[in-house]
């Protein structure tokens, strides 16, 4: 059946199979491939995306139940080449080992944010129980989610506002929440 | 892992999703977050022929006080329950239950209705209804019926829903002030109670000690009858035939059910 959707700000109108998964779509379908199946159970949040601006698994979200929203990948949040704040603070704090996680754990990350802009460590913890790194690289990963908070992270969404930032203002603002760990 | 093939329609109306089931019968299943469903679906444990999405209903989601009681849409996602200052005020207990579901993402998806209706008696929101003495508005061809929480889990995954009908409000109690308490017993994040208890005014409601969310009747007339919460919470396993996996076997469940109704009648969370 035809679908209409927004994918990173595009309009889409595809014609998928009712049972097509959303991550099987932004794969195959729109080749964006940042999302990745990981468990394929809605455990591990490797393939979690932004529907609307708020998380979710997109291996259990089929592609016509997206109809007539915005979808964002991690590729929709670098836009131009500017690394989105939180991008920036997983760099700069180390918060990824093999980097199977990091799309989906980075949009947990925005997705938190947005909606819990000043977290604490607990609440980062928690916000990203749905993610899984099996590097265990958590340690760092919540530091970069920290990183990116006392920065200043704009909601999902405000994606030109995020891709305005300079290289090392993210830098700086990943340093301001090392030293205030 | 892919599904079976289907058809998908999204309902215009509760009323159009009512005359949907009525043309497509025991074919179809109803679809909101899809957050139990779809998984089923993908492992072929479930091959409906027909969704029919009622997710995005207006009608069907939010929540409002009316009276002594909460109404609440049975679209409402987990995470706007959970976020609610109307539950979080006059039904704490169901709101920090439904924070506890699964993950984030989960919570922005999984709708009450679907957690119901699906009835797994390891979930929280069935035991936290229970607990509550809520009830569910169901939407059939014949009007509109009430269904007490009690009356709502008649199996193992299974319902008293009739074919053709479909939950469209939840209703509970509004307890303002009132203390309770909330334990939650897993091994793994996102994962699933091994047991759990829930506890407000003297009622005691257990998740996955048996093919249904159970009541802790024995421990709650204890309780009513003057027994310490020590003693009453030594009963909360009496009459249970908890099943047994790899993470429990009947007497450690039987275990933790004691343990966790005392913490849940001491009102900790």
């Amino acid at each position: 059946m035809q679908v209409e959707l927004g994918v990173n700000g595009e309009h889409r109108s595809d014609d998928v199979e009712p049972r097509l998964l959303l991550v099987h779509y932004l794969r195959e379908v729109c080749g964006l491939r940042a999302a990745n199946v990981g468990c394929d159970t809605t455990s591990c949040g490797a393939c979690t995306v932004l529907l609307d601006g708020v998380s979710v698994k997109s291996c259990t979200v089929l592609t016509v139940q997206a109809a007539g929203q915005q979808v964002t990948t991690a590729e929709g949040l670098a836009a131009e080449g500017e690394l989105h704040p939180v991008q920036a603070a997983f760099r700069q704090e180390h918060g990824l080992q093999c980097g199977f996680c990091t799309p989906g754990m980075v949009m947990a990350a925005v997705g938190l944010l947005s909606e819990n802009p000043d977290p604490s460590e607990t609440e980062v913890r928690e916000g990203l129980e749905g993610n899984f790194c099996r590097c265990t690289g958590y340690h760092n990963i919540v530091r970069a989610v920290l990183a990116a908070a006392a920065g200043g992270v704009p909601a999902a969404g405000a994606r030109a506002a995020a891709t305005a930032r300079t290289p090392a203002a993210g830098s700086e603002r990943a340093q301001a929440g090392q030293a205030g760990a | 892992m892919i599904a079976a093939p289907f058809d998908y329609v999204a309902a215009e109306s509760a009323t159009h999703a009512l005359e949907l089931l009525d043309s497509f019968g025991d074919d179809a299943k109803l679809l909101a977050g899809g957050h139990s469903l779809l998984p089923m679906m993908k492992l072929r444990l479930a091959a409906p022929s027909v969704l029919i999405d009622i997710g995005r209903l207006a009608e069907l989601t939010g929540i409002r006080a009316d009276g002594d009681e909460l109404v609440i849409g049975a679209a409402t996602t987990h995470a706007t329950l959970a976020a609610s200052d109307l539950v979080r005020a006059d039904a704490p207990l169901l709101a920090h239950s439904a924070g506890l579901v699964g993950d984030p993402q989960i919570r922005h998806r999984g709708t009450i209705g679907g957690s119901l209706a699906h009835a797994d008696p390891a979930a929280d929101l069935p035991m936290a209804l229970l607990a509550l003495g809520g009830s569910v508005e169901v939407l059939g061809g014949d009007g509109t019926r009430n269904v007490a929480a009690e009356d709502l889990f008649a199996g193992f995954f299974e319902t008293s829903l009739e074919p053709g009908e479909l939950i469209a409000w939840v209703r509970v109690p509004r307890r303002p002030g009132r203390a309770w308490g909330y334990q939650k017993f897993v091994r793994r994040a996102n994962d699933w109670a091994i047991v759990g208890a829930a506890a407000i005014e003297g009622r005691i409601a257990l998740a996955n000690m048996g093919p249904v969310p159970l009541r802790a009747r024995a421990a709650e007339q204890a309780l009513a009858g003057g027994a310490s919460v020590a003693e009453a919470a030594e009963l909360a396993a009496e009459g249970t035939e908890p099943g047994e996996d790899l993470h429990a076997d009947r007497g450690y469940r039987r275990h933790l059910a004691r343990v966790l109704a005392r913490r849940a009648l001491e009102h900790r969370t």
